[in-house]
């Protein structure tokens, strides 16, 4: 965790209650989760009581309070791929890692989330494997992709 | 870029750019909207770059990397200038050839044109082309001209001029009696008037006042917001602003998803370009009408969508709505009165007040005018956004469009509205695309996504997939909200297992009736539609399933399939 590039995301809002969730999401989307220490740096600088920043953290599922994996595995299972067998696609995800949504493995290497509509419904049903797309895939290919996550 | 200090240097800028630019000079435009993203086009773009620097045609031919084209199946797609050449599913390895060939030599490459899949007729240009041809693209049309990134592209054709006919030539009464004239009516989900929306807010007693883009995009299988926001900020933006004097607010907010990258990167630089030039911060085109706007990103969360919770997430509080026995038109963002409108609903604003609301409201039925934009998807042959004036018959859009259902399967219904939505019986499909006319039958329209379904298609697993959505979806706060999904998402789910009970449907009804009625927001209230109107049309499917334990569409696991 590069502790002073967090500082420096909270200090930017200092004082600032009205910044609490644009300074969780930003903090989330460059460490990947949210340890406790920080969170409560944030309600001190931003000066929002702790609990309502916990009470926010805990409910959205945006927010992670355990260290996500290397690769983030997502699922979309929106309307368009579920007509198109997005369940086939989780099946064999968690067949083949283990893992359920909103889990990660035990060498903190995959997590594995279900998504809504990932805006590309033409390609479904999609994955998205450590920020890139795919389309379509059997379960062959599903492997495949699986292994060159090393 | 030097600041605009009025109508008449905006428009010396824009002859500045016309007169620069060669329009015989090749142009190559291609799509980097999500769809396309996702199937390589970034490969291709860096293709393209490299191959026109090895061919030494640097200075010979522009790249345009543009938002979605609106064709997503067959993508990566590719548009070559002048001569507005459409290439489908293009690849890095082609990229020599239509160089060598489109480009320098003018050649049209057979195999990369659309080929009509039942005739094997291939066409070339948009306006041959049955998906494009058929459809009115006044909002999203532009999006192949315009790269997002360059707010030049936008001034080029003729943008920001109905900002500045605005502040100049017209009161802050006159823009607004227009957009009531043009009955502009939101294209969010729920279809109210804006023009009334704004009156109210006009109206309301309060110093400071807020406009506000919803750009949430919650819907699964909706992505027309994106492709609009993404590929054409300017038109959203320039919208807002008049909106904003309209209104008379000094800062506007643009909510967006934090899951898609593009919108914020292309927003913010919309944003910094627009103030640079003078359109957007203090003294707009000179004009003395000052206007700010801030970008928040939404969390994740379907209801965060709805007014009230949007409101409340901006306030960097949890999304959740509250009572609306106050519109939050008149106390909504700190109490302030806040005007929140949906993207499409604030790119319909330019062209009203360029073109006038006599011009707008010629286009569509009695009571829905304009286009509508329809992120088509689903068990159909043709993938993509759509933009259609209001009236169009579904059946155009599902077969002249879409191109009907692929491997030869019949069509069994299209559904409206996501979750908060319903579906329409094939038997139906020559209803027009009209706010009322879909809601009278069960099916409102929602923020434009329509999913087009199959004769595999289990009705009853669409109702259960949607209150499986919706679970995780609402904010928990209010019970029958809370409560009524989830006990009806286990009736539903033990119903598709193949353990369903005499009487559940008279059950599911009942809470039907409670969550329908005593929900706080229009989440919970909205929540039985897919269930009520697939009862209300597919009731024998139920009935197959809890009487003869059978799923007549064979399409749920548990059960018997005969
Ligand atoms: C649960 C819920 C989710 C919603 N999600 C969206 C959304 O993603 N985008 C949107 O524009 N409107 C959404 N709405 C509708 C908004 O509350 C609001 O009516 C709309 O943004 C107003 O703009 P319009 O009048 O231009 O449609 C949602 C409403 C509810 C109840
Ligand atoms: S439903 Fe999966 S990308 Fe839209």
């Amino acid at each position: 965790m590069d502790s002073d590039r967090i500082d420096q995301i909270i200090n930017k809002h200092q004082g600032q209650a009205r910044s609490l969730i644009q300074v969780l999401l930003e903090i989330q989307s460059e460490n990947r989760w949210l340890p406790r220490e920080v969170l409560e740096k944030v309600s001190e600088k931003l000066e929002v009581p702790l609990s309502r920043v916990l009470r926010i953290v805990t409910f959205y599922k945006t927010f992670s309070f355990t260290p996500k994996g290397h690769y983030e595995i997502d699922v979309c299972t929106g309307t368009a791929c579920h007509l198109r067998g997005a369940q086939r696609v989780l099946d064999t995800v968690q067949d083949l890692t283990g893992i359920k949504p909103g889990e990660t493995d035990l060498d903190s290497k995959l997590s594995l989330e279900t998504v809504n509509c990932l805006g590309c419904c033409g390609l479904g049903p999609v994955m998205e494997i450590g920020g890139k797309t795919h389309s379509k895939m059997s379960p062959a290919e599903i492997a495949d992709a699986l292994k060159k996550c090393e | 870029m030097a600041r605009v200090n009025s109508p008449a240097e905006l428009d010396r800028l824009r002859k500045g750019f016309l007169s620069k630019r060669d329009p015989d000079k090749p142009c190559i435009a291609i799509c980097a909207g999500i769809g396309c993203l996702g199937l390589g086009s970034d490969r291709l773009i860096g293709a393209l770059e490299e191959e026109i620097k090895k061919q030494f045609l640097e200075a010979k031919v522009d790249i345009r990397v543009t938002g979605c084209h609106g064709f997503c199946e067959k993508g990566p797609l590719v548009v070559i200038y002048p001569e507005e050449i459409c290439y489908f599913g293009v690849t890095p390895e082609d990229v020599p050839e239509i160089i060598s060939q489109t480009v320098v030599e003018k050649k049209v490459i057979d195999r990369l044109v659309y080929t009509d899949p039942n005739t094997g007729e291939k066409a070339v240009h948009q306006s041959e082309i049955p998906f494009y041809r058929n459809q009115t693209r006044l909002l999203i049309g532009n999006n192949t001209r315009i790269n997002p990134k360059r707010i030049d592209d936008y001034l080029a054709i003729g943008g920001y001029s109905a900002l500045a006919k605005a502040l100049f030539e017209m009161s802050a009464e006159q823009v607004l009696g227009e957009i009531k004239k043009a009955n502009l009516r939101g294209r969010g989900g729920g279809g109210f008037s804006a023009g009334s929306k704004w009156e109210t807010a006009r109206n309301a007693p309060a110093e400071e006042k807020y406009v506000i883009v919803n750009g949430h995009e919650g819907e699964p299988g909706a992505f027309m917001d994106r492709a609009l926001l993404t590929g054409n900020p300017h038109e959203v933006l320039e919208g807002l602003i008049i909106g904003a004097y309209a209104v008379g607010s000094h800062q506007g907010f643009i909510y967006i998803r934090h899951d898609t990258p593009q919108l914020r990167e292309n927003m913010e630089v919309a944003l910094a370009q627009a103030e640079e030039y003078g359109l957007l911060g203090e003294n707009i085109l000179g004009s003395g009408f000052n206007f700010n706007v801030e970008v928040h990103l939404d969390i994740g969360i379907f209801v965060s969508g709805e007014s009230s919770a949007l409101m409340r997430s901006i306030e960097g509080k949890a999304p959740e709505p509250r009572p609306k026995y106050i519109r939050t038109s008149v106390s909504g963002i700190w109490e302030k009165p806040s005007v929140l409108n949906n993207v499409e609903t604030w790119a319909n604003v330019p062209q009203i007040i360029s073109k006038g609301s006599a011009w707008y409201s010629g286009i569509g039925t009695e009571r829905s005018k304009g286009t509508k934009l329809i992120s088509l998807s689903g068990n159909i042959c043709n993938t993509g956004v759509v933009e259609v004036p209001m009236g169009t018959s579904l059946r155009e859009i599902v077969y002249d469009m879409g191109g009907g259902i692929p491997d030869g399967k019949k069509l069994k219904a299209v559904h409206f509205g996501g979750p908060m939505g319903g579906s329409i019986p094939e038997s139906l499909i020559d209803t027009p695309l009209d706010f009322d006319a879909l809601t009278k039958l069960g099916a409102p329209m929602g923020a434009g996504g329509m999913l087009v379904m199959d004769e595999d298609t289990c009705m009853v697993d669409v109702a259960r997939y949607f209150l499986d959505f919706l679970a995780g979806e609402s904010c928990g706060k209010c019970v029958p909200c809370r409560e009524g999904i989830r006990q009806m998402l286990k009736i539903l789910t033990n119903i598709t297992e193949g353990k369903g009970r005499e009487g559940d449907i008279q059950l599911l009804e009942e809470l039907a009736e409670v969550a329908g009625g005593a929900s706080l927001c229009a989440l919970g209230r909205s929540a039985p539609n897919p269930f009520l109107s697939t009862l209300r049309y597919f009731r024998d499917e139920y009935e197959a399933h809890i009487t003869g334990k059978r799923c007549p569409a064979l399409s749920c696991k548990e059960q018997a399939h005969t």
